[in-house]
């Protein structure tokens, strides 16, 4: 009987299985951020202490300013609060944490997989949601709460019942000037922010196959965002030459790490990569995404009643009528960065547009990492993003989640190269339109929401 | 934790797909404490104008809803960020149960550890209830955890299922953790035979 990659790491992770199916998962790698403070406070409260030190790791990225690097400068005091008991958790626990004026300090998700730290076969968890971005590396990584973070340092296990086995096929090759961030957003236009709910998706096909690392890493990151678990790709050799010397990484046998030819999947979905084009978010959900050579749909032309409302709200909060071409819609500033899109090939496919020119409006480059940061700069891109007239800053999660001090101004527009454009979410009535790199550095030419073809 | 049982309490229609958490607990309220504050985060930029002003349109505004202990949503409530602070906002506004068709699968997850519980009834079921409590503002409902069944308006018991070991914890007001730990033994012996095998 044939097991799916996800089978095959789940069995290997059961401590204890129950009658009604629900396990007890050993966690391989657990990761946070300064968000976890409600989870240290619970340990505190209870006396516990964390299990695994050894297997914790923190990056400071949420509430990273990309102006600063010490937090002493930072102003704001509930920021800087914030900063200094993360990194005071980590201190007490003996945990190593990636502090602001870490040279390696970085995004999570960025950070983690670049330090070498997730490897293929493991489990791995974080207190966000975008830890679906480590699957890309054949792990069944996944976003969990406060409380399941309380958990996992006091026990370093985790319930989890199975979730379905989705497979989501991208096959031929991907049409020139459209990336996995276009294939994503593809993704989800088709089956929706509800479509992967309950299942864990494998990203398969020779499409995905054909994708660096860093493109799959993008893939997966999205992977929450059509309502999935988590999203997996299996390791192969571009997976372990990716690995291969970095600071934490370790020798790992690959050889069974794969879906069984007859493993069984619940659901299956396959996207003609060579006909995706690249896509732009024009509404409130990543579900609300066309081509960017194309219009701004018309509510009445959605496929039934309860989209039909829910797009008229969201062409009314982004300030659309419905039937515009978006290369009419005239954007305020664009953001570069976010742990879907700010790694070193995303920053070199924006420089490649910006190359020699200057951009219309303002835009606000924030680096995955710091590593990412210093090799873009060995390469000269800061100079290319800085002569164009960009912002070439620190590492931080910044515009994708704006809790850092600095949001997208109400009413304002904003092409995005982050994961979400619900209402609000850079802001008090901010407009996010999510887009690719290219993409983003083409409107920032523009001034309009245009791809880079 | 307090032990859940069964919840009687009035109810409020939220006919909308896809409540995000960005929507329930915008995350510039995420540094927050759970202090006296908290009432006034959650749904924050639906239920109040930027001058503070309350928004008469929105129903958690419209009294008797602005009293409801329980929602009744459509799909996909709560779909997006992991942030718990999504449920201690709901928590803080009385609510200590949703209805819905379905739920973001972390916001779930996040409910049921903190007596916020998640009630999945079909769509048609959940539209049913909607309208009842728009004709008839103050409905009652009665959530019962024990039997898992929820008694509508009309005294029709609509049956759901929360998955066992959640159930049981609420039921009993158990913490999670501390049946963990009871599992020490399993542990320990699970990091022995892990720690020398590749998978």
């Amino acid at each position: 009987m044939g097991r799916t990659l996800f089978q095959k790491i789940w069995d290997a992770h059961i401590v204890q299985a129950r009658d009604d199916g629900l396990c007890l998962l050993y966690i391989d790698r657990h990761y946070f951020h300064e968000g976890s403070f409600h989870a240290f406070n619970m340990l505190k409260a209870r006396g516990l202490a964390v299990r695994r030190p050894d297997l914790t790791f923190g990056f400071g990225d949420h509430y990273a300013p990309t102006t600063a690097r010490d937090t002493a400068t930072i102003d704001d005091p509930e920021i800087r609060g914030i900063i200094e008991t993360f990194e005071g958790n980590a201190r007490a626990h003996h945990i190593r944490a990636f502090e602001l004026a870490d040279p390696e300090q970085g995004i999570v998700h960025v950070a983690g997989p670049e330090q070498g730290l997730t490897l293929p076969g493991m489990t791995v968890v974080c207190g966000d949601s975008h830890t679906s971005t480590h699957g890309a590396l054949g792990t069944l990584a996944f976003g969990i709460g406060a409380s399941e973070v309380a958990h996992v340092l006091a026990t370093q296990t985790i319930w989890q019942s199975a979730p379905r086995q989705m497979r989501v096929n991208f096959e031929g090759v991907l049409a020139a000037g459209s990336s996995s961030k276009d294939m994503a957003l593809a993704l989800i236009a088709r089956i929706g922010t509800g479509g992967g709910l309950g299942s864990a998706i494998e990203f398969a096909g020779s499409a995905v196959r054909a994708l660096s690392v860093e493109a799959r890493l993008t893939l997966c990151n999205m992977a929450i965002e059509a309502g999935a678990r988590t999203g997996m790709v299996a390791p192969d050799a571009t997976t372990l030459a990716w690995l291969a010397g970095r600071p934490f990484a370790t020798p790992v046998d690959i050889a069974d790490l794969h879906s069984d030819a007859a493993a069984r999947f619940d659901k299956a979905v396959t996207l003609d990569a060579t006909t995706i084009p690249p896509m732009v978010t024009w509404g409130t959900s990543p579900e609300e995404a066309v081509p960017l050579a194309g219009r701004v749909p018309r509510a009445e032309e959605a496929p039934d009643e309860a989209r039909q409302k829910a797009w008229a709200r969201s062409l009314d909060y982004m300030g659309l009528q419905g039937g515009e071409a978006l290369g009419d819609v005239r954007l305020d500033r664009v953001f570069l960065g976010s742990c879907t899109n700010a790694r070193l090939d995303d920053l070199r496919a924006a420089a490649a547009v910006l190359r020699g020119r200057r951009i219309a409006v303002p835009m606000l480059v924030s680096p995955g990492s710091t590593p990412v940061k210093r090799a873009a700069e060995a390469e000269g891109l800061d100079r290319i993003f800085i002569e164009a007239g960009a912002r070439w800053e620190e590492s931080a999660c910044s515009l994708c989640v704006a809790m850092n001090g600095e949001s997208v101004a109400e009413g304002a527009r904003c092409a995005s190269t982050s994961n979400r454009n619900f209402a609000g979410r850079q802001g008090r009535g901010a407009r996010t339109h999510l887009v690719s790199p290219a993409s983003a550095a083409a409107s920032a030419l523009a001034g309009r929401l245009v791809s880079a073809a | 934790m307090e032990a859940f049982t069964t919840l009687t309490a009035i109810a409020a229609p939220f006919d909308m797909n896809n409540v995000d958490t960005d929507q329930i607990l915008p995350a510039r309220y995420l540094r927050r404490p759970r202090d006296e504050r908290y009432p006034t985060y959650g749904f924050h930029d639906q239920r109040f104008h930027a001058d503070g002003r309350k928004r008469a349109d929105f129903i958690l505004n419209q009294p008797p809803f602005d009293t409801a202990g329980i929602l009744v949503a459509a799909r996909n409530f709560g779909v997006g960020s992991s942030r718990e602070a999504a449920v201690y906002a709901l928590l803080a506004m009385g609510i200590c149960c949703v209805v819905a068709e379905s739920f973001g699968d972390i916001f779930q997850s996040n409910a049921l550890k903190n007596r916020l519980l998640p009630v999945a009834l079909p769509e048609a079921t959940c539209a049913a209830l909607r309208v009842a409590l728009v004709a008839t503002p103050g409905t009652r409902l009665t959530v019962d955890l024990t039997g898992q069944c929820l008694t509508a308006p009309d005294g029709r018991q609509h049956a759901f299922t929360v998955p066992p070991f959640a159930r049981e914890c609420l039921l009993r007001g158990l913490d999670e953790i501390g049946l963990t730990l009871t599992l020490a033994d399993s542990i320990v012996a699970f990091e022995a035979r892990h720690a020398s095998r590749s998978i």
